[in-house]
């Protein structure tokens, strides 16, 4: 049996840009194992336009974030209180 | 077992973002206030049934999510099966990209991400359809695992993935749109 070795890239081979960005999602959700995150930083470490995409992306990420951010009415906040108020009271009292 | 006394302290302080996913789903002020309310109360009903130290924000998206499908989704004469088409990845910046290359944008500020408006982000997410939208919401808006993910919307992680991916390409297509009207703004003036 040949030897095993783990592909590894290399961080100034074409590849390694395609690589990135098809992970790249992943990369940014947290979503990679170990090995591949670091992988992907390293290849990053030696490769500007890798580096502008991902600032894109992660911008990109964060701008749809913030504004989707939304605020429950305080009328409803008090409703939704007043009716657990209301059960936690019924449930005390058929106990 | 949880404390029902405090389903209060506990649960409420996840009502804003999961108001946020109500509005996002049902795309309407009343039926989105209405589902919290019904998330909440059912929440608070099931709570003995809650494993303390699992993750609450996570069950409370279960409960939204199962609301949602019984009680709104039902409403619509069938179900959305749209799907939406495949543009690959990177399309914003290679969008932005050929716009400065053409001279129409000058600078990437001209394309500034922050320009964005609230109601523009809303819009373009609210375009996509129902599965695309959730998982896109659910990743990158409130930062849940695909592991979590999957659990929320009953769907192998396999599904989430590739929903995450077609439906994060359809936003950008989304937003491209904005940004060409930018340009053309921008190349009048």
């Amino acid at each position: 049996m040949t030897e095993q070795k783990m592909p590894s890239m290399d961080p100034f081979d074409r590849s390694s840009c395609e690589k990135t960005i098809h992970e790249l999602y992943h990369f940014l959700a947290g979503e990679l194992t170990d090995a591949k995150r670091k992988e992907i930083e390293f290849h990053l470490d030696h490769c500007g336009p890798c580096v502008d995409i991902v600032s894109f992306e992660s911008d990109l990420r964060r701008v749809i974030a913030d504004r989707c951010r939304e605020q429950v009415p305080k009328g409803l906040r008090d409703k939704i209180a007043q009716l657990i108020d209301h059960e936690l009271d019924a449930s005390e009292s058929g106990a | 077992m949880a404390d029902p006394k405090r389903f209060s302290d506990d649960a409420m302080v996840h009502a804003d973002s999961l108001y946020a996913a109500a509005l996002r789903m049902t795309k309407n002020r009343s039926d989105a206030e209405d589902l919290l309310q019904e998330t909440y109360l059912k929440a608070f009903r099931a709570y003995d049934r809650f494993e303390e130290g699992t993750y609450l924000k996570a069950w409370l998206y279960r409960i939204l999510t199962n609301t949602y499908i019984n009680s709104y989704r039902a409403k619509k004469r069938r179900p959305e099966e749209t799907d939406v088409e495949d543009v690959g990845e990177l399309y914003l910046y290679r969008q932005i990209n050929a716009l400065e290359r053409s001279g129409l944008a000058r600078s990437a500020e001209d394309v500034a991400l922050e320009q964005f408006t609230d109601d523009q982000i809303k819009e373009a997410l609210e375009s996509l359809p129902e599965n695309y939208r959730y998982a896109v919401l659910l990743a990158d808006v409130e930062g849940f695992s695909y592991k979590e993910i999957a659990e929320i919307t009953d769907v192998p992680i396999g599904t989430v993935m590739s929903r995450l991916s077609r439906g994060r390409a359809a936003l950008q297509k989304s937003l491209a749109g904005y940004v060409q009207e930018w340009a053309l703004v921008k190349a009048e003036k």
